[in-house]
């Protein structure tokens, strides 16, 4: 299968994952082998076939609406790489 | 005293031969002298080790007869230790330490186990070779410049080189039991929703399973009985009752201890890009279950051949959506520098993850992303339900199904690590059992040309466990792959 730079590129936006010049080709080239592989399936006659999402056929369960877990924003913070009075800090988005 | 499997540790520890302070001493003694070799371990904590080890010690010394405990294992370091850094072998997560405890890792410190420390593995477990580590590739015990397997590579070289007896595993796509049958030992992949997932860093939420790597199929038993129950925090957790993962292997049997077991034998994992080695062996094990009393029953399973590429989609496509929490806000890596939010994103998640990482990221974002939904995810869908009605139908036929576990004994390190589609299809044998959710095990069953281990598979329906590792125990019973040590050959 065909993958161009500009998959590359626009697919690497899309995971917000930065990707210089010097390995974008690299990148394309490799993805090219992988869809390769996964190109196989395309031939396969599922005409009909259910999708399997997963490997439980089973409803997932609900639990009762209620408040189960303590305030853990203390510790959870903790490992943050930036924190002020109980938020999260990122850049500006807004000027 | 390392060299003894769990079973026996348990029962010196209780006759008071040692101590548990003396075990896990003699396992961080020998973590000092191996690791250097191996690369086995991302962190010891010998601190904590012998502290859990004298706590056990005082519980000893009241009668307490739990089976693991005073026990030493190690984690895989994708499974979320309170109090002790949880990395997944990448840079995105190098520093950092969870606030809680995965559910397995509170199951197993419950029965009393002593934590060692936290296992090496390819990054995110997104690997066959345990080569894509942040902190460096494990090394082959049976010979370094070799592979272990992978991706929970550290976990089952700490066990092959005897510096834990046991140890966790997490197996996506064969991932427990490829490094198992890698590193000469045993390692089980229970069903889906078994184990808790819980504190399990997600890589591809519909295939993600914890399980346990050891030397003998009893203390995979063993191990497995601590891990396994329901629990409310995983919504796939299954509401079971207890069940006794030992309890076939412990019943009394006469010569014929496998009289009619029907071993199912695909036709599509002896053929063609089989290493004749791996082939001999297969067959040697295949004779032995044979003599004591199994049936083979030939089979087909015509979309089996079709599990790697629908794997390739499959765990790329849910990794790409659980991968994408790592971006620099809540928790591991940020980019020092940066023009805006959207930059911030970019760098971290470029500098955070390796190269095998975003690659799979990439190829998970394509096929969920617009105009291509259904061509590969949904196609991957449909053909995941034609090979679980494969594996339905044979079952119908056999109880339990062999081949290999991987389709050539260890690689050499760098060899196949530029070349991801090579890599992939390492997994050919195994992925199928975690696209249909059963269980599956790899046990030692030989060598090849080069003295390296070859594993057996035995993969059976949803809660097949206790007879998976019955079967094994009986082989074990009459074979000693499982006691070869180790050779630590080569130069690296």
């Amino acid at each position: 299968m065909q993958i161009s730079l500009t998959d590359v590129y626009r697919i690497a936006h899309l995971a917000r994952i930065e990707i210089d010049a010097a390995d974008a080709e690299e990148m394309r080239a490799k993805l090219a082998s992988i869809f390769g592989l996964i190109e196989k399936l395309v031939a396969v006659d599922t005409t009909g076939v259910d999708p399997m999402a997963h490997a439980q056929e089973v409803t997932l369960p609900l639990r009762d609406d209620l408040a189960t877990e303590p305030d853990l924003r203390e510790r959870y913070q903790a490992v943050a790489p930036a924190v002020e009075d109980g938020l999260y800090l990122v850049p500006k988005v807004l000027e | 005293m390392l060299d003894a499997p769990i079973t026996e540790l348990s029962a010196s520890l209780r006759a008071k031969r040692f101590s548990s302070v003396e075990l896990a001493q003699a396992s961080l003694d020998r973590i000092a002298s191996l690791n250097p070799a191996l690369n086995a371990f991302i962190t010891v904590d010998p601190e904590r080790a012998l502290a859990d080890a004298k706590a056990a010690d005082a519980l000893i010394a009241t009668g307490s007869a739990l089976p693991l405990l005073g026990i030493p294992i190690a984690h895989k370091d994708i499974l979320a230790t309170a109090g002790m850094r949880t990395t997944c072998g990448s840079r995105m997560l190098a520093n950092y330490t969870s606030p809680f405890d995965a559910h397995v890792v509170d199951r197993l410190a419950r029965a009393g186990t002593v934590l060692i420390g936290k296992t090496n593995m390819d990054e995110f477990a997104m690997g066959s070779s345990s080569e894509t580590s942040h902190f460096g590739p494990v090394r082959n015990p049976w010979h370094r410049d070799y592979v272990p397997g992978g991706s929970s590579g550290g976990t089952a070289a700490a066990v092959a080189a005897r510096l834990v007896p046991g140890a966790t595993g997490t197996d996506t796509g064969g991932s427990i039991r490829q490094p198992a049958a890698m590193s000469g030992i045993c390692g089980l992949k229970p069903t889906y929703g078994v184990c808790s997932r819980f504190g399990l860093v997600a890589f591809a939420s519909s295939l993600d399973q914890a399980g346990p790597l050891a030397r003998t199929a009893h203390d995979l038993a063993l191990l497995l009985n601590a891990m396994a129950g329901h629990d409310v925090r995983d919504s796939t957790s299954l509401d079971r009752p207890i069940e006794d993962y030992a309890r076939m292997l412990l019943m009394e049997r006469d010569a014929r201890p496998l009289a009619g077991v029907r071993i199912g034998l695909p036709a599509e994992y002896f053929g063609a890009g089989i290493d004749p080695g791996v082939a001999q062996a297969i067959d040697g094990a295949l004779a032995e279950l044979r003599r004591q009393g199994a049936i083979t029953v030939e089979l087909a399973l015509p979309n089996v051949g079709l599990s790697v590429p629908v794997y390739y989609v499959i765990a790329p496509a849910e990794a790409s959506s659980n991968l994408s929490r790592f971006d620099g806000v809540r928790y591991g890596h940020r980019a020092a520098a940066y023009t805006d939010l959207a930059d911030m994103y970019r760098k971290t998640r470029a500098e955070g993850f390796g190269a095998e990482v975003r690659r799979r990221i990439l190829v998970g974002t394509y096929v969920l992303s617009h105009g291509y939904y259904d061509a590969y995810y949904r196609k991957a869908q449909q053909v995941r339900r034609l090979i679980a009605d494969d594996f339905r139908r044979a079952y119908a036929q056999c109880d339990v199904i062999a081949g290999p576990t991987a389709p050539t004994a260890a690689f050499r390190i760098g060899a196949i690590s530029d070349d991801p589609v090579a890599m992939y299809l390492n997994d050919i044998f195994t992925t199928a059992a975690n696209l249909t959710g059963s269980p599956a095990l790899s046990i030692p069953c030989g060598f090849d040309a080069s003295g390296l281990p070859i594993g057996l598979q035995l993969q059976g329906p949803a809660f097949a466990e206790a007879r998976l590792l019955d079967v094994a125990h009986r082989f074990q019973q009459a074979t000693d792959w499982h006691r070869r040590v180790p050779t630590m050959a080569g130069n690296a």
